[in-house]
């Protein structure tokens, strides 16, 4: 199967540094996001992976002492995520989270999903409803809801809960969404859903995900990036990365030959 | 091609006993074809009865590495360098089988001259030549999977070329034979099936060179585009 070679740029990481305190996380990150794919991050555990992904919406920016260097240019506009000047918060309404746990606010389904446009200062109840029903339809669970909509979002399954929080994240019609281990609290019917649901949305939204499941990031994403020890290794078409890595150090982790 | 280890031993195991059964096919089929030609030569008809034998083995254990090489793809879900050995392992064996089938058929068309009581004539001398060629192709390919060695595998790849060329001859030849004297026309259709079961032959030394590439570099180089093509 061939990708266009040149897809447009959703985004792009530009000599990323990161640092936790004196520990530097992330080295020298370049790498492209290309519009309306899916990305994989791979590689093992404390890699940067998860350093790198959290980058996108400023999650470091919560904790005292994380430094970034570098950019992190988000296009059409080419605005730099990481810049002082501009606002977290409207950093995350563009960019949205998907993470490992499903975590539903204490609240009824509809005000999950309602959440950050109610945030946003959106309280027209025609135009709520709109959303929610459009948002959790984009998640593949509005015909499981439809009728539940005010009961508490915590009685619906792990798999359910996790499509609610996709559902959330697209309420606020994200350009770019981050998935960190969307499935490895799921069993395998719903991450087959979780994967399906992915396979939809890149129609209309660019998708980075980060995964532990090699498998996974082989069937969902388009392109693929190999880090180790806070490096990007090598990024590339998944297709030719699972089939003929350039890097040794890909090959012998794919292949399961990292010691 | 990677050879450090996986963090399963087990892995390990059956990657390699999956080519030494491979190996142990090769060998076999490489029998195969040295005792044809042998028995073309000579006329040893009881050779034929160890081809066919010999066939059975070679059909078994065909099915038998087919079936590993399913398993391992269901249980290990190999990636890179080990799914291209798996692949092309999958692929290797159906042309040494085929192989092997060929070294029947040249086994057969013998018993059939030779029962005949018509020895192979002067014309049958350029059939070993090309049978000679056919098994060093049949060799070396085999050598190649077993280094992995890229640039073995190229020369077999273009040794077919001769192989190919020397067959065409010898049609023509014994299209002249037949036409001089038409009491030869059945020795010598024998003689152009054998030569034809010796060209495919190598046709399939050339196949296995070229899957050797395919796990080595992870390039397909069966069917290159013609060059200078409008």
């Amino acid at each position: 199967m061939q990708i266009h070679d040149n897809p447009a740029l959703k985004a792009e990481a530009r000599n990323l540094n990161f640092f936790y305190g004196e520990a530097k996380a992330l080295k020298n990150i370049n790498m492209p996001i290309y519009d309306k794919k899916v990305t994989a991050l791979i590689g093992p555990s404390g890699c940067g992976k998860s350093t790198y992904l959290r980058s996108f919406n400023r999650m470091h920016d919560l904790y005292p002492g994380n430094r970034y260097e570098g950019e992190i240019r988000f296009f059409p506009d080419n605005t730099n995520l990481l810049s002082p000047e501009v606002d977290p918060i409207e950093v995350r309404m563009r960019v949205g989270m998907v993470f490992q746990k499903p975590n539903p606010f204490p609240k009824s389904i509809f005000e999950n999903v309602a959440y950050g446009l109610r945030v946003r200062g959106e309280n027209n109840k025609r135009v709520l409803d709109d959303k929610v029903e459009s948002a959790l339809r984009g998640a593949a669970i509005w015909e499981e809801v439809k009728d539940r909509l005010n009961e508490l979002a915590s009685n619906l399954s792990g798999g359910q809960q996790q499509r609610l929080c996709i559902a959330r994240a697209l309420a606020t019609d994200p350009e770019l969404l981050l998935f960190d281990e969307p499935t490895s609290a799921l069993d395998p019917i719903a991450t087959a859903a979780i994967e399906e649901l992915v396979h939809e949305l890149k129609k209309r939204v660019t998708i980075l995900i980060v995964t532990h499941n090699m498998q996974q990031a082989a069937r969902v994403s388009d392109y693929t990036a190999y880090m180790f020890l806070g490096e990007m290794v090598e990024f590339g078409k998944t297709d030719e990365i699972f089939i003929k890595p350039k890097d040794k150090r890909t090959e012998d982790y794919i292949t399961g030959r990292m010691g | 091609m990677n050879d450090s280890q996986h963090l399963s031993s087990q892995f390990d195991e059956d990657l390699s006993r999956l080519r030494t059964a491979v190996l142990q096919m090769g060998g076999l089929v490489e029998t195969q074809v040295s005792s044809a030609i042998e028995a073309y030569g000579t006329g040893e008809v009881t050779s034929v009865k160890y081809i066919v034998d010999t066939d059975r083995k070679v059909n078994d254990l065909e099915l038998a590495i087919d079936d590993d090489c399913a398993h391992l793809i269901a249980k290990r879900q190999p990636a890179a360098s080990d799914l291209r050995l798996v692949f092309g392992i999958s692929k290797i064996v159906t042309d040494l089988e085929r192989a092997g089938d060929e070294a029947k058929k040249i086994a057969k068309g013998v018993r059939r001259i030779y029962e005949a009581g018509q020895m192979p004539s002067q014309y049958g001398i350029g059939v070993r030549h090309i049978a000679e060629a056919a098994l060093g192709m049949l060799r070396q390919a085999l050598d190649a999977f077993a280094r992995l060695d890229t640039e073995l595998a190229v020369r077999v790849i273009q040794a077919d070329a001769n192989v190919d060329t020397e067959f065409k001859s010898i049609m023509r030849q014994l299209i002249t034979h037949m036409m001089e004297d038409p009491r030869t026309i059945t020795t010598s259709i024998d003689i152009i099936w054998i030569a034809r079961a010796v060209e495919r032959i190598g046709d399939h030394a050339k196949n296995v060179a070229e899957h050797v590439v395919y796990i080595v570099e992870g390039r397909d180089i069966r069917h290159p585009p013609k060059e200078n093509k409008a």
